[in-house]
């Protein structure tokens, strides 16, 4: 019993969805009949036939059939904590670089200055880079962000690196438990936000070991030797005690 | 025989001057995430041609006269690199290479779903480093595969794909020798899942029984073509999640 796949050469799916058997469907490849199920994202019905739009893993979870896609342009939601980089300044307000389709807007009065009117440029300039929270994203897909919160604030010292949207749980871990291990080798703050963008603050060795982890994550974080690769990483680090 | 009528194209026992029965394209390779700055990226070989595609956003358009409130827009750019062929073509755009870009971008735009990206833009960069004949068709399944490669959502892939005429006889993938003194050429934008043809251009003169020889080439074409475009996306990611 099972699905059969309209590509030719590909083989059945078991009925069975406890993700042993991952499928990589490309953009317009069948996934199943649509009958009885719901599409999620990154698929689409077409015809009574559920079509993959992105490439990625089919995931099926509660009758829902949805692609796992391999790469994806940060789509903000309101609450997500952002790396951002301030790309224009005007007398009231920053557009934010936030990595994803369209600019942030971060209003004057949402960051945690009391700011003149015109006075924007002194507290911040093109290129200053903030730890910031999404505030909300209306349905036009405008982004306000804002910089009222705990911990919210402009990242004065440190370095700015990418990693892929996809990967972002795969930095974190199960509770943040990778993350937590990054930290304690390489003895740096590292802030991973929502959109990609991971800041690393620490001395330079310890720095320079966080970007090969990350490189490491952004070359082989789907990969399942992920896990081992890191661990041999961990075994060159600057350890230097608690975090 | 064609416009040229001392230019022999088939031989005479009916093979093509390179030695491709009627129906034969050149051979395809393709690689998948070539170039790692870009956020997707591919590269075709196609006989002789040798395009590569960067997919850049969908990232804020700018100029903001070029946004679309409802949807993306696809920003393509074909170039033809200046040794791409023996004669040096002179760099920068020209009005061919606006031409393509912009067939180029309508198809594309039949497949990426646009609307969900509003007011943004997706910038394709398709270069072409070496040319022999066909290089449309060669650029646009390499900005399909750099689409799908940067996870653009898209409703199918598209194939780019040539036949022609040449002496009164249908044939697929035109090279340059056909290409120049051949009768006729219709490159397709095929969609290789829904069978839809997102572009079709013609140059020269085909009957309608022609025509539908043509089209029955490129579909043809186009489902192998699509194999190989699978495969070089599988290939990438073959290692895995676990």
């Amino acid at each position: 019993m099972g699905w059969r796949f309209a590509a030719n050469g590909e083989k059945e799916m078991s009925n069975g969805q406890n993700g042993a058997e991952l499928r990589l469907v490309t953009p317009g490849m069948a996934i199943g009949p649509s009958a009885g199920m719901r599409v999620g994202s990154g698929a689409l019905a077409q015809n009574d036939t559920i079509i993959a739009t992105r490439l990625g893993w089919v995931k099926e979870l509660n009758n829902t059939v949805s692609v796992d896609p391999i790469n994806s342009a940060y789509m903000p939601r309101s609450g997500d904590l952002i790396v951002a980089t301030v790309a224009e300044v005007r007398n009231n307000l920053w557009f934010m670089n936030i990595n994803g389709p369209f600019q942030g807007l971060l209003p004057m009065s949402l960051a945690p200055w009391k700011v003149e009117f015109g006075a924007a440029r002194q507290h911040m300039g093109i290129g200053d880079v903030v730890l910031a929270r999404v505030q909300e994203v209306d349905e036009c897909h405008n982004v306000v962000l804002t910089m009222k919160g705990v911990g919210l604030r402009r990242l004065n010292q440190g370095s700015v690196h990418s990693v892929p949207i996809n990967h972002i749980d795969r930095i974190r871990g199960e509770g943040n438990a990778t993350l937590q291990r990054l930290r304690e080798a390489c003895d740096c703050r590292i802030i991973v936000g929502e959109n990609g963008k991971v800041w690393v603050d620490g001395d330079a060795e310890g720095t320079a070991w966080a970007r090969q982890a990350i490189q490491l994550i952004q070359e082989s974080g789907h990969k399942n030797t992920f896990e081992a690769e890191l661990t041999a990483l961990e075994k060159n680090a600057p350890k230097k005690g608690d975090a | 025989m064609g416009g040229y009528g001392d230019v022999q194209l088939l031989r005479d026992d009916g093979l093509r001057l390179d030695g491709r029965k009627l129906d034969e394209m050149r051979p395809v390779s393709i690689e998948a995430g070539i170039l790692p700055a870009a956020d997707g990226s591919a590269m075709v070989t196609h006989g002789l041609n040798v395009a590569v595609a960067a997919v850049y956003g969908p990232m804020e358009a700018h100029p903001r006269k070029i946004q679309r409130q409802d949807r993306a827009v696809i920003d393509v750019r074909y170039n033809m690199a200046p040794f791409s062929t023996s004669d040096r073509i002179r760099p920068g755009f020209n009005r061919r290479s606006r031409e393509i870009s912009k067939v180029t971008a309508e198809a594309l735009e039949s497949v990426v779903l646009v609307e969900r990206y509003p007011r943004s833009k997706i910038r394709v960069e398709i270069e072409i480093l070496a040319a022999e004949a066909g290089t449309r068709c060669v650029g646009i399944t390499a900005a399909a595969v750099a689409l799908a490669d940067a996870g653009i959502p898209m409703r199918d892939l598209i194939v780019g794909v040539a036949s022609g005429k040449v002496e009164d006889t249908v044939v697929l993938d035109l090279d340059k020798a056909e290409d120049n003194y051949g009768q006729a050429d219709l490159p397709v934008g095929i969609l290789p899942n829904t069978g839809e043809i997102a572009f079709l251009q013609m140059d020269g003169d085909l009957s309608p029984e022609e025509f539908n020889l043509a089209m029955e080439y490129n579909f043809k074409a186009a489902a192998e073509i699509h194999e190989i475009m699978v495969d070089a996306l599988k290939r990438r990611y073959e290692g895995g999640e676990n």
